[in-house]
């Protein structure tokens, strides 16, 4: 772990700090749109080390919290048939649906299983042939080629007891959306170095020639993230609008042609409703008509009742970051980790998560 | 509760473990000895001052790299009363077993119960065994009793923290969590990882006869090293500093955990304690646990602070600052 420790060495993080401090004039407000630079950020304590120019905004970036209700409430409406096992990623089945969780459901008897990769579902289906098994897919391009790649082994082993329900979300159009609503004000993105490890930069190029923001893509670690905040507050102090790469030992401005062409082998972009930002075209995936045998809502009727967020729940601004979590009225009183109201809360990538366990107010 | 039925968070060790507690346990059962949560209950009963203690044991898979439930069922009783400076001398043991689990097994769990037993020099005095119809159990759970004298001038517990302190840790954190979750899930099986289960009852002794005034021992089992801190830290209600970089943790432990998405200071340990000593008398308890095979990794980590009581505040390495709360959600059920 050599190379972990030299990204969170406390000599190269003071020199980065140092230069920040020296370049910034303007005062900033930049974007990660990532719920592992969410967590870094605050798990090393970076907030506080910047100066008061620079304001870090946590965008649409935790794969959890953007899943709409209605997706939920169509996995716990599946959850209740008897033949039925729901797998999906841990988080998941903390996430309030309109009137219950997964969670729930599972100490109520149904077979909610956990698992940690999408592989895992698909074994899981192998060893249970008198259940349906079905995958609550979630996560952006970064989780999507290996459900794509599970899809196509399915198919090729012809099993018929294993089902997609795909809640995918694919980043660039959530971001040019949120830039036409004008419900932004920022000046940099820190861009996600795993969702650009495999669709490279193409998106944000356009973004910035387009809206004039420029954007670095960033690794996970402290040492990354400052260094990605220096080159973003260079660019902005000499007037530049450029993508750069910070993370180069994963992303490159191609990306993963392998990864991208398995993904649009299988699935197929669709409207997709994001909780916080509504229905935003082209920003979901859904599979492919060859591979729609695989689709949980073609096999089962999975009609809900349009689902409602509370009303008083600000997760939507949160996620848009025109709202700070501590603006919210049930932020700490009565919506916490243990009852969360807003999907913000549920995640440990959630904003409103990553304010409650580790911000010092 | 947030709840109406029992969800695997309850069982977490962290917030909801507490709620529970509170609101369904102590409201019956709470009097002066049990209202203060500790590892173990101190009383004196016909002149002796004695410790007492219960545990259960359901840690799925039964067996592991480092140890197995019966190594731990031991272990985690010997452990609960040494936190209170007790020395442990009888256990009791009873079994609820599976039907058609292997004899063989049942054998291994056992010879390492005796194993553990012999090096902490503790008697099994009394025991039960449950047979349950297959599928009404998972295979074995142990509950494990234990009782041990505590000498009269010892008075450790989790409210005896005082600002100025140090926080003492006997080894590296995690390792057990870790171990559990990769032996379970089948990943990293050629990696060093190794659960920590040890008896500690004789590095307690070791620190104790240093003559230290010793104020607070705690395992930092379920919930990890931030839980148990923050429990100190609302017991003695004084505030809790730790520095990051002090901590120690195996490479390859830490390498698991940024692989898994876990962090190491939420994972369970099963062979690790966390000593509160004044700062003064710190360099000399240090170096008495060194001195011992369960302690020769331990170090200073922290200090015990008057502001904010009952927060735990992390120093991070690259010189920010954050908070360390206690777990909410059940991180990794059935480790213990």
């Amino acid at each position: 772990m050599k190379h972990l420790s030299e990204y969170r060495d406390k000599h190269i993080a003071k020199k980065l700090i140092d230069a920040i401090w020296d370049l910034s004039e303007t005062p900033v407000r930049l974007m990660e749109v990532c719920g592992s630079h969410t967590v870094s950020i605050f798990r090393h304590g970076i907030r506080q080390m910047l100066p008061e120019t620079i304001q870090l905004i946590s965008g649409p970036g935790c794969p959890v919290c953007v899943t709409a209700r209605a997706e939920i409430d169509r996995a716990i409406v599946l959850s209740s048939y008897p033949e039925v096992i729901i797998t999906t990623f841990g988080d998941m089945i903390r996430v309030p649906g309109s009137l219950s969780t997964l969670q729930k459901q599972r100490a109520g008897g149904a077979d909610v299983r956990v698992v940690y990769s999408s592989f895992d579902a698909l074994k899981t289906a192998c060893e249970n042939p008198k259940k349906t098994v079905v995958f609550l897919a979630i996560g952006f391009e970064t989780t999507a080629p290996a459900i794509a790649a599970t899809v196509l082994e399915a198919k090729r082993i012809k099993i018929d007891n294993f089902f997609i329900l795909s809640a995918h979300k694919l980043l660039p159009p959530a971001l040019t959306a949120l830039l036409n609503s004008d419900r932004l004000n920022i000046q940099g993105f820190i861009y996600p170095g795993h969702v650009t490890t495999i669709i490279g930069t193409l998106a944000y190029e356009q973004i910035a020639q387009k809206h004039g923001i420029p954007g670095v893509v960033c690794g996970f670690e402290p040492i990354d993230i400052l260094e990605t905040i220096f080159m973003l507050i260079r660019q902005i102090e000499q007037g530049e609008t450029t993508v750069e790469i910070q993370y180069k030992r994963g992303a490159t401005a191609t990306g993963n042609l392998r990864a991208t062409e398995v993904l649009n082998q299988v699935f197929i972009t669709c409207d997709s409703n994001w909780r916080g930002l509504g229905l935003i075209p082209e920003s979901g995936l859904t599979l492919r008509d060859e591979y729609r045998s695989f689709a949980a809502e073609d096999y089962f009727d999975l009609k809900v009742q349009p689902a409602k967020d509370h009303p008083d729940c600000v997760c939507g601004e949160v996620i848009c970051g025109t709202k700070n979590p501590a603006e919210c009225r049930f932020y700490r009183k009565v919506c916490t980790p243990q009852n969360p109201i807003g999907p913000c809360m549920v995640s440990t990538e959630g904003t409103c998560a990553a304010y409650y366990k580790y911000y010092i107010a | 509760m947030v709840s109406d039925k029992i969800i695997l968070d309850h069982g977490s060790g962290g917030r909801s473990s507490q709620e529970l507690i509170e609101k369904l346990f102590l409201p019956r059962f709470g009097n002066s000895l049990l209202n203060e949560l500790n590892d173990s209950a101190v009383f004196e009963l016909g002149g002796a001052k004695l410790a007492f203690t219960t545990d259960s044991f359901v840690v799925d898979p039964i067996f592991f790299p480092g140890g197995d439930i019966g190594s731990l069922a031991i272990c985690g009783t010997v452990n609960d009363l040494s936190m209170r400076g007790a020395r442990p001398s009888y256990l009791s043991v009873g079994f609820i077993i599976e039907e058609g689990f292997l004899i063989k097994e049942l054998e291994q769990i056992l010879f390492s119960m005796e194993k553990v037993a012999f090096e902490a020099d503790i008697q099994i005095v009394t025991g039960d065994t449950k047979v349950v119809p297959k599928g009404a159990a998972d295979k074995i759970f142990i509950n494990t009793s234990g009782i041990g004298l505590v000498p009269a001038n010892i008075d450790i517990a989790g409210q005896n923290a005082r600002p100025g302190d140090a926080v003492l840790i006997s080894g590296t954190i995690a390792d057990h969590g870790i171990t559990i979750l990769s032996a379970r899930e089948g990943l990293f099986l050629d990696s060093p990882l190794k659960s920590d289960a040890s008896p500690l009852n004789h590095l307690v002794q070791k620190m104790l006869n240093t003559g230290s005034e010793i104020h607070v021992f705690r395992d930092p089992t379920r919930g990890g090293l931030a839980t148990t801190l923050n429990e100190i830290a609302i017991q003695s209600q004084v505030a809790i500093d730790i520095y990051e970089e002090a901590i120690p943790i195996n490479e390859s432990v830490l390498a698991a955990s940024e692989i898994l998405g876990l962090d190491p200071l939420y994972m369970a340990n099963e062979g690790k304690l966390i000593a509160i000593v004044p700062q003064s008398q710190a360099e000399a308890v240090l170096a008495a646990m060194r001195e011992t095979p369960y302690g020769r990794q331990a170090a200073l980590i922290g200090q015990v602070k008057e502001q904010n009581p009952g927060k735990v505040v992390m120093h991070t390495t690259i010189g920010g600052k954050r908070i360390i709360d206690m777990l909410t959600g059940e991180q990794l059920p059935r480790i213990c």
